[in-house]
């Protein structure tokens, strides 16, 4: 299987990354490559064996439901890139 | 009195006994870091002063992704530029609760762990303290070049697929990557969360089980701990290796190999023979896939991991009218290539149409991986490898093609993929006077093993008391 720039194009937006025209280039054609060498997985037949989530037989960790401390706003808004009293402040997401 | 020279518990030693104290420690280091950084350039963000929070025990130095309350964090990336965690990592807290500190200054890496040579951080390359124009390997490489120089007593680093491990080889000093579940992963921003592990970096074995012993055990915050007792690894420092039934599996002894590496491991082999290991050739059919599996199941956990970099809550902001067009530019601007590259790898490993062909087949074929893992160990105690097919290489040579960079992992992948603990010891030295390790691996939980055949092998050779010239 092969990627075009086209589908590029496509995940980089999925992934909320704006390109360039030549970083698009570039990367296209190197993921082009590293694809290519990636498709040798499927010259082994895996139709029977189930897929490794995990690699250790952990499953539902759960703990007590009860409250714990958390994070103080003031501490979590330290790092704030904009804020408004106990909010993160975003640009406009409705029109 | 050169304390930057020794070993941790030669220096615990000294403090027990008043000979010293913690600030003889860190002042004999910042004037050695000062002497010698500029050439190295192991530390990132230089000008802050070295300040531990509470001085005590032996200082440890942190790599650039473990969360440090009030200290900068960066993952040596622009998109969290000025990010002080508001916590400790788990790691952090236990360091401080055996009696110790964290040195204040931090590691570098390559970005978000991204890399096999620590050029991809936006701090600028580190440089290999034995041969200053190489590459101190990656993405640990801060925390192993400042071993290694002496310009830290011990570090933490992590390791993806083979982060601690490659660094410590091509650097000269010892390096443990601690079975999955071992070592909390609570406060290291997150890599690859089925693959991360904190571990060691140090000048000897001893420092290596010492610092192991404080970071392992079950924490409630990382779900993916695991509840088994911790032992004591200094332990398991036995000069024995009689009966230690070891493999070598033929598939990383092929075409690829540097010549010389392979002389100095088949040496080393040698030497264990002789004090009493057993060894026998055994086979991992499935390693040729483990870096394409790996490719695609750590940039798929990656791209995932990395979209809590949006401009939102912490780091870089870039200006725009919308949200959208906010997240998009900031991005762009916050990070470097190869976190694109990976990020944009595996977002299309995880899109429609694409999935099964990729990821799936990818969680697949690491069970195969993993079972060839469990086979060997039936019968074998451990399994002896290269740490890396070559020396440390020059800074630049792989920049421009990403794929020769991704198979210089190529011995260290497997492990991560199977969850195993594995450790890399300074074996030798090629003629042109790089270091080359001997990597240890052993079953899930048994990372005593690799402790006492690592130790054997060390107090019946001198390589870990060899020091580059700086």
């Amino acid at each position: 299987m092969s990627i075009d720039k086209k589908t590029v194009e496509g995940v980089a937006h999925l992934a909320r990354i704006e390109l360039e025209p030549k970083e698009l280039e570039k990367l296209s054609r190197q993921l082009e490559h590293i694809l290519a060498f990636i498709d040798k997985l499927s010259a082994l037949n895996t139709e029977n064996i189930p897929p490794t989530s995990h690699i250790l037989p952990i499953n539902n960790v759960l703990r007590k439901d009860e409250p714990q401390d958390s994070l103080p706003v003031e501490k979590a808004l330290l790092n704030a890139p904009d804020k408004q009293g106990k909010f993160f402040l975003v640009p406009k997401v409705i029109e | 009195m050169e304390l930057h020279k020794s070993t941790s518990h030669a220096l615990l030693e000294k403090l027990k006994n008043k000979e010293i104290s913690s600030q003889d420690i860190l002042k004999d280091l910042a004037s050695r870091i000062s002497k010698e950084d500029g050439k190295v350039k192991a530390y990132v963000r230089p000008s802050e002063k070295i300040n531990p929070p509470e001085l005590k025990g032996v200082p440890v130095l942190v790599k650039d992704n473990i969360c440090t309350d009030g200290y900068n964090t960066e993952c040596c990336s622009k998109i969290l530029s000025g990010f002080k965690p508001p916590y400790d990592a788990t790691v952090i807290k236990k360091i401080k609760d055996a009696g110790h500190s964290f040195l204040g200054l931090k590691a570098n890496m390559d970005e978000f762990a991204f890399g096999s040579s620590t050029e991809n951080s936006c701090f600028g390359p580190t440089h290999n303290p034995w041969d200053l124009n190489c590459v101190p390997g990656g993405s640990s490489g801060g925390s192993a070049a400042a071993v290694a120089a002496d310009e830290a007593i011990w570090a933490l680093g992590s390791d993806t697929g083979g982060s601690i491990r490659q660094p410590a080889a091509f650097c000269g000093v010892v390096g443990l990557k601690p079975t999955y579940g071992r070592v909390s992963r609570f406060g290291l921003i997150a890599f690859a969360s089925s693959l991360d592990q904190i571990g060691p970096l140090t000048k000897d074995v001893r420092d290596c089980a010492l610092l192991t012993n404080i970071i392992s055990g079950y924490d409630a915050n990382d779900s993916t701990s695991i509840n088994t007792p911790v032992p004591d690894y200094t332990k398991a420092l036995v000069n024995n290796a009689k009966g230690i039934k070891v493999g070598i599996p033929k598939e990383y002894f092929v075409e690829g190999l540097d010549p010389e590496v392979k002389k100095i491991i088949e040496e080393a082999i040698n030497k264990l023979k002789n004090l009493g290991a057993q060894f026998k050739e055994v086979s991992l059919p499935h390693s040729e896939y483990a870096v394409p599996v790996y490719y695609i199941i750590a940039t798929a956990e990656a791209s995932s991991n990395l979209a809590r970099f949006d401009g939102v809550q912490y780091g870089l902001r870039a200006k725009a009218e919308g949200l959208i067009e906010m997240y998009k530019k900031t991005r762009r601007l916050g990070f470097g290539d190869e976190a694109k590259r990976r990020i944009l790898l595996g977002t299309f490993a995880l899109s429609h149409g694409y999935y099964d062909a990729y990821y799936l087949r990818a969680l697949k074929v690491r069970k195969l991986i993993k079972q060839d893992f469990d086979n060997v160990f039936k019968d074998f105690d451990c399994i002896i490898t290269p740490t890396s097919p070559t020396p440390a290489f020059k800074i630049g040579e792989k920049v421009d093609d990403p794929l020769k960079m991704y198979l210089s992992d190529i011995y260290t992948i497997s492990v991560n993929l199977a969850g195993i603990p594995a450790i890399s010891i300074p074996c030798g030295l090629t003629k042109k006077g790089l270091p080359v390790g001997l990597q240890i691996m052993s079953k899930h939980f048994n990372e005593e093993m690799l402790f006492r055949l690592a130790y054997t092998y060390e107090q019946n050779t001198e390589w870990h008391k060899m020091k580059p010239k700086l």
